[in-house]
């Protein structure tokens, strides 16, 4: 059988729900963004993926690298505020930074 | 032709390597680990790139996401994590109810991809992408790729003040 577009699709949807899961039962917050990042690269899959299959031009893959530099700024600051709820709380569990919670 | 039917083989190789080490992300309960797995993940997704005839996005994706991402995260481990803590990783939402959340949205995906009707063009044969991009990145785009740059600075002075350590020292 010919691989064709939704092959592609239907490992962006695996990669996707990986993600989804790693976002939804982690408690450590590194876990967490490793999720982000993980639903991230499966969003550039399916960009890359139209830019292949159903247009003519780079507008997809032009999409796909500012995806990935934003994803770059986005683990940076992530990263330095897990840092910052370490030094503060001594610990990176989501669930025991609840101090602004009433 | 020999070349076109190893297109298949490759790509399920590849797509072998991204999905089952994304869920090695995902239900590995060691963060280490999953950060290890990350990696297979990131590198498989390059490879996939390239079959999609992008390979300017896969050189960086392994770049940016092996060399930077990857690397920050397993410093952010080792800087946060104590030895004993290394595998701790409890749930926040139970196994179940995320099962039953994946399961909804992959059913509903899954199926909305093999109904729709894609707009498929004929795909030619890959050429280099390099000198389009770059052309697109200094005319069309020209504003995104400022921006961008603006965006980059600020990450990085943000990320210095929100790990910097002796802030109170500083101010008083």
């Amino acid at each position: 059988m010919e691989i064709g577009l939704t092959h592609f699709l239907v490992v962006s949807t695996m990669v996707f729900l990986a993600g989804l899961f790693c976002v939804l039962t982690r408690r450590n917050a590194i876990g967490i963004l490793m999720g982000v990042e993980l639903i991230l690269n499966s969003a550039n899959l399916n960009y890359l993926a139209f830019s292949r299959y159903s247009s003519v031009n780079y507008d997809g893959q032009m999409f796909a690298i500012f995806v990935i530099m934003l994803a770059a700024a986005e683990a940076a600051i992530g990263l330095a505020i897990v840092l910052g709820i370490y030094q503060t709380f001594h610990t990176i569990d989501v669930e025991a930074t609840d101090t602004l919670r009433l | 032709m020999t070349e076109f039917s190893m297109f298949p083989v490759v790509f399920y190789l590849m797509a072998a390597i991204t999905v089952g080490s994304a869920f090695g992300v995902a239900f590995t309960n060691n963060i280490f680990y999953s950060a290890i797995a990350l990696m297979f993940t990131l590198l498989g997704a390059a490879g996939l790139y390239v079959m999609l005839a992008a390979d300017f996005v896969a050189v960086v994706q392994v770049f940016v996401y092996v060399g930077g991402i990857l690397v920050l995260t397993l410093f952010a481990i080792n800087l946060t994590s104590r030895i004993g803590d290394v595998s701790v990783s409890n749930r926040s939402l139970g196994r179940f109810p995320s099962f039953l959340v994946l399961g909804l949205i992959g059913y509903s995906m899954v199926r909305a991809i093999r109904t729709a009707a894609w707009n498929v063009v004929e795909v030619g044969d890959p050429v280099p992408t390099i000198e389009a991009i770059g052309d697109a990145f200094l005319t069309q785009y020209i504003l995104p790729f400022e921006l961008a740059s603006l965006v980059l600075l600020a990450a990085l002075v943000g990320a210095v003040v929100l790990s910097r350590k002796e802030l109170k020292e500083v101010r008083g």
